[in-house]
């Protein structure tokens, strides 16, 4: 997993999320967001870690963290827990992303979720010059040492989203070192310009999310 | 002869209870003047806000650190116990106290009752988890500490943390429950039945009034601690330690103990019945068998912790302990969260088995201190 633009991608989710609310960051590593949030915003954070040294950095800032991950302890939560729920350049190293993100908007409000853009115009360069599977910024590992198994493009994102009933309340293109951008998913130029993108969703209207 | 050092000795004693203050049972029964030995651990801080309970395991006691009288070893827990560790004198006031049913200076079947001058035995009423922690909250509020700043055990210790949880949510800041379960399951059950029943075939065990008799049905109470010796490992330890090495060259074609395993594990049951009482070990499995939090009276786990939405809860399990499988661990937590209670969650990669919790786990000891440090700053600011 890369984590592309993080600290840009953290500071859209600092502005994006509401002061005081209740948090869920799955995969929340060190805790570096959690704390962001906690200090810029007074949210209530809780995190799912996988790996031992992540979860003790966690528990010694003050983190209530889980170690977990997403695919198989979001059953750690009953419906509702949280307003939000955010799941980092990591849904496209799930075993079950439809699952996961059903289960995102289960104990979510709202889910907030980045990813890497295959359909980047350096992606589809990279593939259709070399013929090889792309080596980029926002994905830098050869094929077979990628943990990113569901690659997908903005383009195939949001029409999983509309296949899930999923409302897409914003978005925007992630660029390393550069400000997040309020960004269209749906126009297909934007599918060729953002090299990972981050998407606010919420269930459609009393809609129970469909698997 | 370890040495000894001042923060070792501090407090060291038993507490009698004045019959005006019995212990009430869950079996419906109580006990009159009943007496508690505890040891404890650095100094109470002025505003009593420094105070954590450490709670033993079955066959352990209130010598969590320093050295042990009947032994001479270290406490159970000097690794976590001590200056510069996560549990410190230097910062807590540390208290260890020996649960009820016990046989190290607590009131227990081997006590003697005071109507007919022997040992209770089997006339000793049925203890319960909840019950060692109400007798456990007595000795806290004795000891002048209205809230806890954490309690914190493994295994039946947990199991402790977890009835300290649910009954007395207000009087805790921090609960950690290592290597525990939130009920006892058919295989757990099944073990201590093993080992009470090798006990009770005990010729010497005399229907549990050996202590009058003035006999000790050793080899009962040897038995019981070898088999479930077995389930605080896991198969991987016990191939590594031992494999199938022999203990002297060749078989000898009969019943010594050719393997190296057996050896240990007569070892183990030897030295165990030199400093555990056999109707103890009854009374305490039969508690443990009897724990159950997930069937209150209003249903479910999650309904055991409602009070303790303000408690913070720290975890852990180990991957290769067979006995409370990390599955026990999940579902503490989920309850946790279910509870809306703030719950963190570590399992550690260990193939030591169920014992893990005792030995030297870096993680254990890191995320234990780090836990520790960050809540004590949490309780500054609340």
């Amino acid at each position: 997993m890369s984590v592309a633009s993080s600290r840009e991608d953290f500071k859209e989710i600092a502005r994006l999320v509401r002061p005081g609310s209740r948090v869920l960051d799955v995969g929340c590593g060190e805790g570096e967001l959690l704390e962001l949030l906690a200090s810029e915003k007074g949210v209530d954070g809780r995190g799912i870690e996988i790996s031992p040294e992540g979860v003790s950095a966690c528990l010694s800032h003050g983190l209530a963290v889980m170690q977990g991950d997403a695919d198989r302890d979001l059953d750690f939560f009953p419906a509702g827990t949280f307003d939000y729920v955010i799941l980092s350049q990591t849904l496209q190293a799930v075993q079950r992303p439809r699952h996961v993100l059903g289960e995102l908007l289960r104990i979510g409000g709202q889910a907030i979720v980045t990813l890497p853009n295959f359909g980047h115009w350096r992606v589809r360069l990279d593939l259709l010059t070399q013929g090889r599977m792309p080596v980029t910024r926002a994905l830098p590992e050869p094929w077979w040492a990628t943990s990113n198994i569901h690659l997908c493009t903005m383009g195939d994102f949001t029409a999983l989203c509309d296949d899930l009933d999923l409302n897409i309340d914003a978005c925007a293109a992630l660029s390393e070192g550069r400000p997040a951008r309020p960004t269209d998913p749906r126009r297909r130029l934007e599918n060729w310009r953002a090299e990972a993108a981050l998407f606010v969703l919420s269930r459609r209207r009393n809609q129970p999310v469909n698997r | 002869m370890l040495e000894q050092h001042a923060w070792e000795t501090q407090g060291d004693g038993v507490i009698v209870f004045p019959p005006e203050q019995p212990l009430a049972l869950d079996s419906g029964g109580r006990i009159d003047g009943l007496e508690l030995a505890y040891r404890t651990f650095g100094v109470l801080n002025a505003d009593r806000s420094n105070a954590i309970l450490i709670c033993h395991a079955l066959t352990l006691d209130q010598h969590v650190a320093g050295r042990h009288p009947t032994t001479g070893k270290s406490g159970w827990w000097s690794r976590l116990v001590g200056p510069g560790l996560p549990l410190d004198p230097a910062r807590h006031f540390i208290i260890c106290s020996n649960v009820v049913g016990g046989c190290m200076g607590s009131t227990g079947p081997s006590s003697i009752n005071p109507a007919t001058g022997t040992p209770w035995g089997l006339t000793f009423p049925v203890i319960t988890i909840a019950d060692m922690v109400r007798a456990q909250a007595m000795l806290v509020s004795a000891l002048g500490i209205e809230r806890l700043f954490a309690v914190v055990g493994g295994s039946m210790g947990g199991m402790q943390v977890l009835q300290w949880a649910a009954d007395y949510p207000d009087r805790l800041f921090a609960a950690v429950c290592i290597a525990a379960a939130p009920r006892h399951s058919a295989q757990n059950i099944a073990f201590h039945e093993v080992g009470r029943q090798a006990i009770m075939a005990d010729p010497d065990w005399r229907g549990g009034d050996y202590g009058v008799l003035g006999v000790r049905p050793e080899k009962g109470l040897a038995v019981a601690r070898m088999a479930a010796h077995i389930t605080y490992l896991s198969e991987s330890a016990l191939q590594r330690k031992f494999g199938r090495e022999l203990q002297r060259d060749g078989l000898s074609w009969g019943f010594d103990a050719d393997f190296q395993v057996e050896s240990y594990l007569r070892h183990q049951g030897a030295a165990f019945v030199d400093r555990f009482d056999a109707n103890s070990y009854l009374y305490i499995t039969r508690a443990m068998d009897y724990f159950d939090l997930t069937t209150g009276p209003e249903g479910g786990l999650a309904a055991a912790f409602r009070g303790a939405k303000n408690v913070r809860f720290c975890v852990f399990s180990f991957t290769s302990d067979w006995l409370y499988p990390t599955v026990e661990s999940r579902t503490i937590v989920r309850a946790l969260n279910a509870a809306g209670a703030r719950a963190s969650f570590v399992e550690i990669e260990t193939d030591r088995g169920h014992d893990a919790f005792l030995l030297d786990e870096p993680v254990l000891r890191d995320a234990l201190a780090g836990f520790l440090e960050a809540s004590a700053l949490a309780w500054g600011r609340s």
